[in-house]
């Protein structure tokens, strides 16, 4: 079947089978780092954003995604970057594997709750699992960004 | 020159920025976009024969390139354990066979033009199996008359104590002292088994490997791995081409911990690759990952432990039963620690006895997962010398204090070395008052009908092993005098690339960003043993600043030619070298500039490290948990630790190492355990069946360092990659015991176990 999409801001049309998942469709679209730690939606690492929300994109039937605006990490470089700055600033890079995921929801929930506390941030980022920094650093880090954004909002 | 000191200071790791936006930087990114796809066909059975395998169906389907069985395999069997040749595992597998040894050994091997033909091939392969009796139990499988190895060729390379026919993989003994007087001379001994599981390492990248013939017509192996080296010679076995034939490389990897110090995925694209000619690349599922994989070993643990009513620890008897499973893979060599590394926590004690088997069952194979066996012995040391406190009616951080060892003591068990830097004393001091112990010890009773307790463990480890690994670095000078730093050891994400370019920039005065590094590539880097063994910091560390020694005297002297005086005359300080008169000097971009031009002196160091002793890293973990007696579940509110690890190169990266290991930690402790049904059938095959920790379950930890000085490491370090995982299991059972009374020897401490017990304490 036909479909077409806008992928990071720019229109595709591809000839898929129906049965494909989006997180295989967008791999094949180069988009590589959308990334696959499980077959259970029980990881977190292929989340992307559909009309700006967070979805598990292993599980994402392709065809729901027809019509759609998806962003993947490489259409938000600017904002990885400047939050992965404060993550790499903690040592939470770390293997990395679960980082594009994990800052893909990072950046959903920026975006979507005023002001998180540590219970909002630790809720709103559970389904994401990483194995490498028993998940501290990632709130050390979280918790920086968000006040650093804070800051920038007061014009400071 | 660089004004601040690079070690010791918490800078970013240099792949952060990749690693942050999600380039293509791993195997699976890198992959040839038209390479063959491979997959496995899987045993159903735990124990079982192939009669007839017939695959002429499965290679009509349109796209499928070959189906492979043990008709087509060589016939000389090897290890996938990531160890140095010759390897304490034994030789006792082969790519594909006819006996089927546990459920998920491969049975045929699939490639095909896409993932679709591949699936549907798999289907149509048939197999008659001739179903036998598996050994499921390990505790049955010394001696038993069903047999995991029977066949002829099976052979340890290694004295171990190996023994196919009776299903021993392994067997030690060793004593120090008069263990018979020291328990007769004891007040109180206390004697418990305890039962460890197998633990999946669950790094978020699955094993994955790609393969293909490059342009010199060699195979080359881009793989997800720590033993990179080892690889090459695992695959030169395997395939039984020569070495000189093969290229491994590591690209940047999702962890390892340890799981890829076996060689679980690399045989089998290689092999397509080898046959077809073609590139081929396998991407394990989690599924295969969590059910024919190289998880921790199960063990069951007894201790004895005796000591004077006064508190003094006189002698440890630990005996351990391992299971590795269906194959030998790091069998021989992890059960070592779970004595050696937990017995001399407590050195002071006048005797030890250490002894072991380790035994073959119908279950898929267990490899290495960070502690490696230390990890299952500290779990019963620390547990029992909780137990022997409550008997003793003693403080149990306080017969901790008593019985230690400190900094300058004989660790008998410890292979006779002496810990030349140890702040245990210091951590523990530290952990107690970072938790409140005094206060908080044992219980406090919430208004909500909770129970909050504390708990106490502590740990030890190695760093790398003694008298065997090795570590070579090279470092050149580039144009405007740049390096280029490289390294055999694979760095997992846990940083090292940085961690190694720290301690360069500082040997050589000038920032890291002036230090180039790379991944590792068999063809162009030096030799390491590889990424484990908690060998990187502490061995390669050391090669780096060896290297740097000798590059910094060659940069010297080719200094003094140029500046025509003797090389006596000059000093280098990063920056320039000039003569100590300070009469004439050059800078290090002109020196290097120049030369490449009109040179004989080449500006390039190689250097090798090994060591004969393993200085252990210590540490004190306190855990303050919650449990609801009336669904006995446990709820982890604080972690508290204190790491000595000598000095601290990156103290971010130290402390995320010492996070990560006590998140996995407490997985261990309350929830990860790989189980089977009667069949030998794993229940744990997913993420949904096998629940690791998620951010809600670790509450809060806070980790601090109590630095020796180690005199034999680089800058004083030692290694901390695998001691972070061990305190967790104990200090919470501790915490649970001085909850609400309910000793649990058998993890993972489960709601059920901990009800079950409150209940039996009523009674
Ligand atoms: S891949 Fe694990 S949730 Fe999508
Ligand atoms: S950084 Fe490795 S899994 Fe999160």
């Amino acid at each position: 079947m036909e479909i077409k999409l806008w992928l990071n801001g720019k229109a595709v049309r591809d000839d898929v089978s129906p049965d494909m998942p989006l997180l295989e469709f967008l791999r094949k679209q180069g988009m590589y780092s959308v990334k696959r730690g499980c077959e259970t939606s029980g990881c977190g690492l292929c989340s992307v954003l559909v009309e700006g929300k967070p979805v598990l994109s292993c599980t994402y039937p392709l065809m729901r995604a027809d019509g759609t605006h998806i962003t993947t990490l490489e259409g938000l470089e600017k904002e990885a970057e400047e939050f992965g700055a404060f993550l790499a600033d903690e040592g939470a890079d770390q293997c990395g594997f679960c980082n594009p995921g994990f800052i893909i929801n990072v950046i959903a929930m920026t975006r979507e709750l005023e002001n998180p506390d540590e219970e909002d941030i630790k809720e709103y980022l559970a389904g994401n699992l990483c194995r490498c920094t028993g998940f501290m650093g990632q709130l050390r880090a979280v918790k920086k960004y968000i006040e650093h954004k804070r800051s920038e909002g007061r014009g400071e | 020159m660089n004004e601040n000191n690079a070690v010791n200071r918490p800078i970013r790791k240099k792949d952060y920025k990749a690693l942050v936006t999600g380039k293509p930087v791993y195997t699976d990114d890198l992959a040839p976009k038209d390479c063959l796809v491979v997959k496995l066909l899987r045993s159903p059975h735990a124990h079982a024969l192939i009669e007839e395998i017939d695959t002429d169906r499965a290679m009509k389907v349109p796209g499928i390139e070959a189906v492979f069985t043990y008709k087509d395999v060589p016939q000389s069997r090897f290890t996938l354990a990531g160890q140095t040749y010759p390897e304490a595992s034994p030789y006792d597998r082969l790519i594909l066979e006819n006996r089927m040894r546990h459920v998920g050994d491969v049975a045929a091997i699939v490639a095909g033009e896409n993932e679709k033909a591949v699936d549907r091939a798999l289907k149509l392969i048939k197999v008659k199996y001739k179903v036998l009796t598996p050994v499921l139990d390990f505790r049955k499988a010394k001696d038993n008359e069903i047999l995991v190895h029977p066949e002829d060729n099976w052979k340890a390379l290694c004295p171990v104590g190996a023994d196919n026919k009776r299903n021993l993989c392994a067997r030690e003994e060793s004593e120090g002292g008069d263990l018979e007087k020291a328990f007769a001379e004891s007040d109180v001994i206390v004697e418990e088994t305890y039962h460890t599981k197998a633990n999946q390492q669950a790094m978020m990248e699955t094993f994955r490997t790609f393969s293909y013939f490059d342009i010199y017509n060699r195979l080359t192996v881009v793989s997800a791995t720590q033993i990179t080296f080892h690889v090459r010679r695992i695959l030169s076995n395997a395939l039984d081409i020569p070495k000189s034939q093969i290229r491994v490389i590591k690209p940047r990897i999702g962890g390892g911990f340890g799981a890829k110090q076996t060689a679980v995925s690399e045989i089998y694209p290689a092999f397509v690759t080898l046959k077809t000619g073609k590139s081929a690349k396998l991407v394990f599922t989690r599924e295969e990952t969590q059910t024919a994989s190289s998880p921790r070993h199960e063990m069951e643990v007894r201790v004895k432990i005796g000591a004077t009513k006064e508190g003094k620890i006189k002698a440890i008897d630990l005996y351990a039963l391992s299971n590795t499973g269906a194959y030998g893979e790091h069998g021989p060599t992890t059960v070592g620690l779970t004595g050696h590394k937990s017995i001399p926590i407590y050195s002071k004690a006048e005797a030890f006895r250490f002894t072991c088997d380790v035994v073959y069952t119908n279950v898929m194979s267990a490899g290495a997962y960070r502690g490696y066996g230390a990890t299952q012995g500290i779990f019963a040391i620390e547990s029992a010398v909780d137990e022997l406190a409550h008997r003793l009616d003693m403080d149990p951080a306080k017969l901790r204090e008593m019985n230690i060892t400190r900094e300058g003591d004989l660790m008998p068990a410890y292979f006779g070395e002496r810990a030349n830097s140890c702040a245990l004393d210091r951590c523990l001091e530290r952990v107690k008052k970072m938790i409140d112990w005094d206060n908080k010890y044992p219980r406090r009773y919430m208004e909500n009908g909770k129970i909050r307790s504390v708990g106490l463990a502590l740990a030890m480890q190695g760093s790398s092993i003694a008298g065997l690994d090795v570590a070579s670095v090279t470092v050149k000078v580039n144009d405007d005098g740049f390096y280029s730093l490289m390294i055999g050891a694979s760095d997992m994400g846990t940083g090292c690339d940085t961690i190694l370019a720290q301690m360069a920039a500082d040997c050589l005065m000038c920032e890291p960003e002036n230090i180039v590094v790379y991944g590792v590539d068999t063809d162009t880097s030096p030799y390491d043993s590889g990424s484990y063994a908690s060998s990187t910091t502490y061995l390669t560390g050391m090669a780096v600043v060896k290297t740097c020694r000798s590059l910094t005297e060659k940069i010297k002297s080719y200094g003094a030619k140029l500046l025509k005086c003797r090389a006596d005359e000059v000093d280098f300080d990063g920056e320039r070298v000039y003569m100590v008169s300070e009469e004439k000097s050059i800078s290090l971009k002109d020196l290097a500039n120049l030369s490449m031009n009109f040179n004989d002196n080449a500006l390039y160091a190689s250097e090798m490290h090994t060591s004969p002793i393993s200085p252990p890293p210590f540490m004190a973990g306190a855990a303050e948990v919650e449990i609801d007696p009336e669904t006995g579940k446990t709820e982890v509110i604080k972690y508290r630790a204190v790491v000595d690890c000598g000095t601290v190169i990156n103290p971010n990266l130290a402390r995320v190492q010492t996070e990560g290991g006590i998140g996995q930690g407490i997985g261990m402790a309350l929830f990860e355990d790989i189980s089977y049904n009667e069949k030998g059938v794993s229940r744990s095959n997913s993420f949904m069946q096998y629940r690791l920790p998620t951010r809600l379950d670790v509450g809060d930890v806070k980790v601090e360092f109590e630095s020796s000085y180690e005199p034999t490491g680089p800058f004083g370090a030692k290694s901390i990659g695998e001691i972070v995982i061990n305190t967790p299991p104990p200090a919470i059972a501790n915490a649970v015991y001085n909850a609400v009374g309910v000793r649990i020897r058998e993890l993972p401490i489960s709601p059920e176990k901990v009800y079950m017990g409150i209940i039996k304490n009523e009674d």
